[in-house]
Protein backbone atom coordinates (compact mmCIF):
# COMPACT_ATOMS: atom_id res chain seq x y z
CA UNK A 1 0.00 0.00 0.00
CA UNK A 2 2.69 2.18 0.93
CA UNK A 3 5.13 1.69 -2.25
CA UNK A 4 2.22 2.21 -4.04
CA UNK A 5 1.82 5.61 -2.41
CA UNK A 6 5.07 6.38 -3.29
CA UNK A 7 4.68 5.48 -6.52
CA UNK A 8 1.21 7.80 -6.95
CA UNK A 9 3.43 10.56 -5.19
CA UNK A 10 6.48 10.35 -7.63
CA UNK A 11 4.14 10.17 -10.87
CA UNK A 12 2.28 13.08 -9.15
CA UNK A 13 5.98 15.16 -8.44
CA UNK A 14 7.12 13.91 -11.98
CA UNK A 15 4.11 15.22 -14.06
CA UNK A 16 3.93 18.36 -12.46
CA UNK A 17 8.05 19.22 -12.43
CA UNK A 18 7.23 20.39 -16.24
CA UNK A 19 4.28 22.85 -15.12
CA UNK A 20 6.41 24.25 -12.43
CA UNK A 21 9.00 24.92 -14.08
CA UNK A 22 6.98 26.60 -16.24
CA UNK A 23 5.35 28.74 -13.69
CA UNK A 24 8.87 29.59 -12.48
CA UNK A 25 9.79 30.63 -15.93
CA UNK A 26 6.87 32.85 -16.51
CA UNK A 27 7.40 34.44 -13.43
CA UNK A 28 11.01 35.17 -14.12
CA UNK A 29 10.18 36.67 -17.54
CA UNK A 30 7.60 38.81 -15.56
CA UNK A 31 10.57 40.31 -13.79
CA UNK A 32 12.90 40.17 -16.54
CA UNK A 33 10.45 42.63 -18.83
CA UNK A 34 9.45 44.88 -15.95
CA UNK A 35 13.24 44.83 -15.11
CA UNK A 36 13.69 46.32 -19.21
CA UNK A 37 10.98 48.70 -18.58
CA UNK A 38 12.75 50.32 -15.77
CA UNK A 39 16.32 50.03 -17.74
CA UNK A 40 14.89 52.14 -20.31
CA UNK A 41 13.89 54.94 -18.27
CA UNK A 42 17.21 54.97 -16.21
CA UNK A 43 16.40 53.04 -12.91
CA UNK A 44 19.04 50.99 -13.13
CA UNK A 45 18.98 50.14 -9.38
CA UNK A 46 15.25 49.15 -9.52
CA UNK A 47 16.06 47.11 -12.73
CA UNK A 48 18.86 45.12 -10.63
CA UNK A 49 16.10 44.27 -8.28
CA UNK A 50 13.82 43.07 -10.80
CA UNK A 51 16.45 40.43 -12.69
CA UNK A 52 18.25 39.74 -9.16
CA UNK A 53 14.95 38.28 -8.69
CA UNK A 54 14.63 36.59 -11.95
CA UNK A 55 17.30 34.48 -11.22
CA UNK A 56 16.49 33.71 -7.71
CA UNK A 57 12.55 32.57 -9.02
CA UNK A 58 14.35 30.76 -12.07
CA UNK A 59 18.43 30.09 -11.94
CA UNK A 60 18.63 28.79 -15.30
CA UNK A 61 17.13 31.85 -17.12
CA UNK A 62 20.54 33.45 -19.51
CA UNK A 63 18.50 36.14 -20.16
CA UNK A 64 18.11 37.39 -16.83
CA UNK A 65 22.21 37.01 -15.66
CA UNK A 66 22.83 38.31 -19.22
CA UNK A 67 20.50 41.51 -18.06
CA UNK A 68 22.24 41.53 -14.55
CA UNK A 69 25.56 41.70 -15.61
CA UNK A 70 24.45 44.40 -18.16
CA UNK A 71 23.01 46.57 -15.68
CA UNK A 72 26.05 45.33 -12.80
CA UNK A 73 28.13 47.24 -16.07
CA UNK A 74 26.52 50.29 -16.02
CA UNK A 75 27.23 50.58 -12.06
CA UNK A 76 30.70 49.92 -12.77
CA UNK A 77 30.47 46.91 -10.55
CA UNK A 78 32.98 44.92 -13.11
CA UNK A 79 33.24 41.52 -10.81
CA UNK A 80 29.87 40.65 -10.31
CA UNK A 81 28.88 41.97 -14.08
CA UNK A 82 31.66 39.02 -15.25
CA UNK A 83 30.41 36.69 -13.19
CA UNK A 84 26.75 37.20 -14.11
CA UNK A 85 27.66 37.16 -17.98
CA UNK A 86 29.83 33.93 -17.03
CA UNK A 87 26.87 32.44 -15.55
CA UNK A 88 24.57 33.47 -18.90
CA UNK A 89 27.30 31.78 -20.63
CA UNK A 90 27.35 28.62 -19.04
CA UNK A 91 23.38 28.49 -19.21
CA UNK A 92 23.43 29.19 -22.93
CA UNK A 93 26.71 28.74 -24.70
CA UNK A 94 25.40 29.76 -28.00
CA UNK A 95 23.94 32.45 -27.58
CA UNK A 96 25.42 34.95 -29.80
CA UNK A 97 23.64 37.89 -28.07
CA UNK A 98 25.39 37.23 -24.67
CA UNK A 99 28.79 36.22 -26.09
CA UNK A 100 28.80 39.90 -27.66
CA UNK A 101 28.16 41.34 -24.26
CA UNK A 102 30.78 39.72 -22.78
CA UNK A 103 33.30 40.21 -25.34
CA UNK A 104 32.37 44.50 -25.25
CA UNK A 105 32.51 43.90 -21.30
CA UNK A 106 35.90 42.50 -21.32
CA UNK A 107 37.51 45.09 -23.66
CA UNK A 108 36.44 47.94 -20.60
CA UNK A 109 37.44 45.32 -18.12
CA UNK A 110 40.87 44.66 -19.51
CA UNK A 111 41.24 48.25 -19.13
CA UNK A 112 40.23 48.87 -16.04
CA UNK A 113 42.41 45.93 -14.48
CA UNK A 114 45.25 47.27 -16.17
CA UNK A 115 45.20 50.42 -13.80
CA UNK A 116 44.76 48.59 -11.19
CA UNK A 117 47.94 46.59 -12.11
CA UNK A 118 46.07 43.47 -11.89
CA UNK B 1 26.13 14.09 -54.07
CA UNK B 2 28.44 14.84 -50.61
CA UNK B 3 28.75 18.04 -52.23
CA UNK B 4 25.11 17.97 -52.66
CA UNK B 5 24.23 16.96 -48.77
CA UNK B 6 27.10 19.19 -47.18
CA UNK B 7 25.35 22.33 -48.76
CA UNK B 8 21.69 21.01 -47.93
CA UNK B 9 23.20 20.46 -44.13
CA UNK B 10 24.71 24.12 -44.52
CA UNK B 11 21.68 25.66 -45.47
CA UNK B 12 19.62 23.82 -42.71
CA UNK B 13 22.07 25.04 -40.20
CA UNK B 14 21.96 28.78 -41.22
CA UNK B 15 17.99 28.23 -41.26
CA UNK B 16 17.66 27.05 -37.21
CA UNK B 17 20.71 29.49 -36.63
CA UNK B 18 18.14 32.29 -38.29
CA UNK B 19 14.76 30.90 -36.53
CA UNK B 20 16.73 31.04 -33.17
CA UNK B 21 17.88 34.69 -33.46
CA UNK B 22 14.43 35.50 -34.43
CA UNK B 23 12.74 33.94 -31.57
CA UNK B 24 14.96 35.75 -29.01
CA UNK B 25 13.41 38.74 -28.48
CA UNK B 26 15.98 41.32 -27.11
CA UNK B 27 16.36 45.08 -26.53
CA UNK B 28 19.25 47.18 -27.21
CA UNK B 29 20.07 49.69 -24.77
CA UNK B 30 22.76 52.77 -23.95
CA UNK B 31 25.06 52.24 -21.58
CA UNK B 32 27.94 53.93 -19.25
CA UNK B 33 30.80 52.16 -17.65
CA UNK B 34 32.51 54.47 -14.71
CA UNK B 35 35.67 53.45 -14.26
CA UNK B 36 37.89 55.08 -11.67
CA UNK B 37 40.41 57.03 -11.66
CA UNK B 38 44.12 55.45 -11.24
CA UNK B 39 45.59 57.94 -9.01
CA UNK B 40 44.08 59.66 -6.04
CA UNK B 41 44.27 63.24 -6.84
CA UNK B 42 42.40 64.79 -3.79
CA UNK B 43 45.29 66.19 -2.19
CA UNK B 44 46.29 68.36 -5.36
CA UNK B 45 44.72 71.71 -6.37
CA UNK B 46 46.92 72.27 -9.33
CA UNK B 47 48.56 70.36 -11.87
CA UNK B 48 51.67 71.68 -13.67
CA UNK B 49 52.43 69.99 -17.19
CA UNK B 50 55.99 70.74 -17.02
CA UNK B 51 57.23 69.56 -20.01
CA UNK B 52 58.71 66.05 -22.30
CA UNK B 53 61.63 64.96 -23.56
CA UNK B 54 60.77 64.37 -27.07
CA UNK B 55 62.48 64.16 -30.49
CA UNK B 56 62.30 62.19 -33.90
CA UNK B 57 60.62 64.35 -35.78
CA UNK B 58 61.21 67.76 -37.54
CA UNK B 59 57.95 68.91 -38.62
CA UNK B 60 56.17 68.36 -35.00
CA UNK B 61 57.55 69.26 -31.93
CA UNK B 62 55.71 66.95 -29.32
CA UNK B 63 57.15 68.76 -26.40
CA UNK B 64 55.32 71.82 -26.85
CA UNK B 65 52.18 69.85 -28.86
CA UNK B 66 51.97 67.65 -25.86
CA UNK B 67 52.63 70.28 -23.43
CA UNK B 68 49.51 72.61 -25.24
CA UNK B 69 47.23 69.50 -25.61
CA UNK B 70 47.00 68.21 -22.41
CA UNK B 71 47.18 71.70 -20.67
CA UNK B 72 43.92 72.59 -22.69
CA UNK B 73 41.98 69.21 -22.36
CA UNK B 74 42.47 69.36 -18.48
CA UNK B 75 41.21 72.99 -18.59
CA UNK B 76 38.56 71.62 -20.36
CA UNK B 77 37.34 68.83 -17.83
CA UNK B 78 38.11 71.09 -15.41
CA UNK B 79 39.93 67.91 -13.35
CA UNK B 80 42.43 70.88 -11.30
CA UNK B 81 43.92 74.04 -11.72
CA UNK B 82 46.29 74.25 -14.79
CA UNK B 83 49.20 76.32 -14.05
CA UNK B 84 50.16 78.42 -17.14
CA UNK B 85 53.99 78.57 -17.03
CA UNK B 86 56.81 78.22 -19.44
CA UNK B 87 57.91 74.49 -19.36
CA UNK B 88 61.16 73.45 -18.16
CA UNK B 89 64.02 72.89 -19.98
CA UNK B 90 64.39 69.21 -19.23
CA UNK B 91 66.88 68.33 -21.74
CA UNK B 92 69.26 71.10 -20.30
CA UNK B 93 68.81 69.82 -16.69
CA UNK B 94 69.34 66.09 -17.31
CA UNK B 95 72.56 67.01 -18.91
CA UNK B 96 73.46 69.09 -16.33
CA UNK B 97 72.97 66.75 -13.81
CA UNK B 98 75.03 64.19 -15.47
CA UNK B 99 77.38 65.84 -15.91
CA UNK B 100 77.70 65.63 -19.83
CA UNK B 101 78.59 68.69 -20.61
CA UNK B 102 82.42 67.89 -18.92
CA UNK B 103 82.67 64.03 -21.34
CA UNK B 104 84.16 64.77 -24.77
CA UNK B 105 81.59 64.61 -27.85
CA UNK B 106 80.83 61.20 -29.73
CA UNK B 107 83.34 60.61 -32.50
CA UNK B 108 80.12 61.65 -35.59
CA UNK B 109 79.81 64.95 -33.69
CA UNK B 110 83.76 65.89 -33.65
CA UNK B 111 83.87 67.95 -36.01
CA UNK B 112 80.99 69.90 -34.66
CA UNK B 113 82.70 73.73 -33.40
CA UNK B 114 81.01 74.25 -29.73
CA UNK B 115 79.04 77.15 -30.70
CA UNK B 116 76.84 75.33 -33.06
CA UNK B 117 77.10 71.60 -30.43
CA UNK B 118 75.21 74.31 -27.80
CA UNK B 119 72.63 75.36 -30.19
CA UNK B 120 71.95 71.51 -32.01
CA UNK B 121 68.91 69.18 -30.55
CA UNK B 122 70.75 66.28 -29.45
CA UNK B 123 68.69 63.31 -31.94
CA UNK B 124 66.32 61.38 -29.74
CA UNK B 125 65.11 58.51 -32.09
CA UNK B 126 64.37 55.58 -30.25
CA UNK B 127 63.96 54.29 -26.22
CA UNK B 128 67.80 53.75 -26.61
CA UNK B 129 68.50 57.61 -26.91
CA UNK B 130 65.90 58.34 -24.40
CA UNK B 131 67.73 56.63 -22.10
CA UNK B 132 70.96 59.41 -21.00
CA UNK B 133 68.00 61.42 -20.02
CA UNK B 134 65.50 59.34 -18.11
CA UNK B 135 67.51 59.94 -14.66
CA UNK B 136 65.82 63.38 -14.23
CA UNK B 137 62.58 62.06 -13.78
CA UNK B 138 64.24 60.23 -10.82
CA UNK B 139 65.65 63.17 -9.28
CA UNK B 140 63.65 63.83 -6.49
CA UNK B 141 65.30 66.77 -5.25
CA UNK B 142 64.77 68.69 -8.10
CA UNK B 143 60.98 67.91 -8.36
CA UNK B 144 60.72 69.08 -4.93
CA UNK B 145 62.46 72.29 -5.87
CA UNK B 146 59.74 72.73 -8.91
CA UNK B 147 57.33 71.68 -6.63
CA UNK B 148 58.17 74.71 -3.77
CA UNK B 149 58.30 77.02 -6.54
CA UNK B 150 54.31 76.38 -7.86
CA UNK B 151 52.93 75.52 -4.67
CA UNK B 152 53.28 71.76 -4.41
CA UNK B 153 50.73 70.64 -7.53
CA UNK B 154 50.70 67.48 -9.48
CA UNK B 155 53.75 67.56 -11.99
CA UNK B 156 53.05 65.89 -15.05
CA UNK B 157 56.13 65.10 -16.80
CA UNK B 158 58.04 62.16 -19.36
CA UNK B 159 58.88 61.63 -22.64
CA UNK B 160 57.55 61.69 -25.99
CA UNK B 161 58.76 60.03 -29.33
CA UNK B 162 56.61 60.62 -32.35
CA UNK B 163 58.61 58.40 -35.16
CA UNK B 164 57.74 57.84 -38.84
CA UNK B 165 57.21 54.24 -39.73
CA UNK B 166 56.84 52.06 -42.87
CA UNK B 167 54.85 49.04 -43.09
CA UNK B 168 54.55 46.32 -46.01
CA UNK B 169 52.15 43.91 -45.84
CA UNK B 170 48.79 42.33 -46.80
CA UNK B 171 45.90 44.50 -45.55
CA UNK B 172 42.53 43.48 -45.30
CA UNK B 173 39.95 45.83 -46.77
CA UNK B 174 35.80 45.45 -48.54
CA UNK B 175 35.12 45.65 -52.17
CA UNK B 176 31.95 46.29 -53.04
CA UNK B 177 30.56 43.71 -56.25
CA UNK B 178 27.16 42.90 -58.07
CA UNK B 179 26.28 39.00 -58.02
CA UNK B 180 24.74 37.68 -60.94
CA UNK B 181 21.38 38.81 -59.94
CA UNK B 182 22.50 42.40 -59.56
CA UNK B 183 22.79 42.65 -55.95
CA UNK B 184 25.33 44.94 -54.06
CA UNK B 185 27.38 42.33 -52.21
CA UNK B 186 30.64 44.00 -49.83
CA UNK B 187 33.17 40.97 -49.23
CA UNK B 188 36.94 41.24 -47.83
CA UNK B 189 39.36 41.29 -49.72
CA UNK B 190 43.30 41.03 -49.07
CA UNK B 191 45.56 43.15 -50.94
CA UNK B 192 49.54 43.21 -50.48
CA UNK B 193 50.34 46.91 -49.69
CA UNK B 194 53.41 50.07 -49.17
CA UNK B 195 52.21 51.95 -46.03
CA UNK B 196 53.81 54.82 -44.17
CA UNK B 197 53.02 56.61 -41.00
CA UNK B 198 53.61 57.10 -37.95
CA UNK B 199 54.54 55.64 -34.71
CA UNK B 200 53.52 57.65 -31.29
CA UNK B 201 55.28 56.41 -27.65
CA UNK B 202 54.62 58.91 -25.23
CA UNK B 203 55.37 58.08 -21.13
CA UNK B 204 53.59 60.17 -19.17
CA UNK B 205 55.03 60.83 -15.47
CA UNK B 206 53.21 62.08 -12.89
CA UNK B 207 54.92 63.61 -9.91
CA UNK B 208 54.03 64.59 -6.34
CA UNK B 209 55.04 68.46 -6.28
CA UNK B 210 55.46 68.32 -2.89
CA UNK B 211 57.98 65.43 -2.03
CA UNK B 212 59.57 64.92 -5.45
CA UNK B 213 58.54 61.33 -5.91
CA UNK B 214 57.04 59.50 -9.01
CA UNK B 215 53.46 58.44 -8.37
CA UNK B 216 52.42 56.65 -11.18
CA UNK B 217 53.90 55.98 -14.62
CA UNK B 218 52.48 54.87 -17.69
CA UNK B 219 53.72 54.29 -21.29
CA UNK B 220 51.69 54.48 -24.44
CA UNK B 221 51.73 52.87 -27.96
CA UNK B 222 50.10 53.73 -31.12
CA UNK B 223 50.59 53.71 -34.77
CA UNK B 224 48.49 55.20 -37.81
CA UNK B 225 49.51 54.00 -41.45
CA UNK B 226 48.47 55.06 -44.81
CA UNK B 227 48.71 54.35 -48.25
CA UNK B 228 52.37 55.05 -49.35
CA UNK B 229 51.14 57.77 -52.01
CA UNK B 230 48.84 59.24 -49.47
CA UNK B 231 50.40 62.81 -47.87
CA UNK B 232 49.25 63.53 -44.32
CA UNK B 233 50.76 66.08 -42.78
CA UNK B 234 52.82 64.89 -39.35
CA UNK B 235 51.29 67.42 -37.07
CA UNK B 236 47.29 65.87 -37.98
CA UNK B 237 48.33 62.30 -37.39
CA UNK B 238 50.38 63.23 -33.90
CA UNK B 239 46.62 64.49 -33.40
CA UNK B 240 45.09 61.71 -34.30
CA UNK B 241 47.53 59.56 -32.52
CA UNK B 242 47.03 61.98 -29.13
CA UNK B 243 43.18 61.33 -29.67
CA UNK B 244 43.39 57.74 -28.90
CA UNK B 245 45.06 57.74 -26.04
CA UNK B 246 44.24 61.12 -24.47
CA UNK B 247 40.70 59.14 -22.51
CA UNK B 248 43.37 56.89 -20.86
CA UNK B 249 45.40 59.68 -20.03
CA UNK B 250 42.56 61.63 -18.39
CA UNK B 251 41.41 58.40 -16.94
CA UNK B 252 44.61 58.63 -14.52
CA UNK B 253 43.27 61.88 -12.70
CA UNK B 254 39.52 61.59 -13.16
CA UNK B 255 36.82 59.05 -13.55
CA UNK B 256 36.04 58.28 -17.16
CA UNK B 257 32.45 57.47 -18.10
CA UNK B 258 32.61 54.74 -21.17
CA UNK B 259 29.39 54.93 -23.64
CA UNK B 260 28.51 51.41 -25.09
CA UNK B 261 25.44 49.63 -25.97
CA UNK B 262 24.53 46.12 -24.90
CA UNK B 263 21.65 43.86 -25.39
CA UNK B 264 19.08 42.98 -22.97
CA UNK B 265 17.30 39.60 -23.49
CA UNK B 266 13.49 38.74 -22.55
Amino acid sequence: MSSRHLVLALFLALASAPAAWADARGQAKEQVEFGIQVAQRGLWKEAIYRWERAAQIDPTYAAAFNNLAVAYEHEGQLSKARAAYEKAIALEPNNALVRQNYDLFKEINDRAAQKDGR
Amino acid sequence: MTARLKKTAVSLTLALLAISVACTSYTEIPIETPIQPKLDVSAFQRIFIAGFIAGANEDVDANMETVRLLRSQLRNKGVMRVIDADTLPLLEVAKQSSGEANTPPAPDQQAVTPAQDQDKQPVINDEKDLEQYNHIFANVAYWKKIGEEYQQPLIVTGAVLFTPSQASGFVQREQETYDSFGRRVVVPIRTYMERKGFVLRPTFIFIDGRTGETLHSETFREQILYNANQQTPALSSYFELMDRLLPAFLNTLSAQKIKGTRTLLK
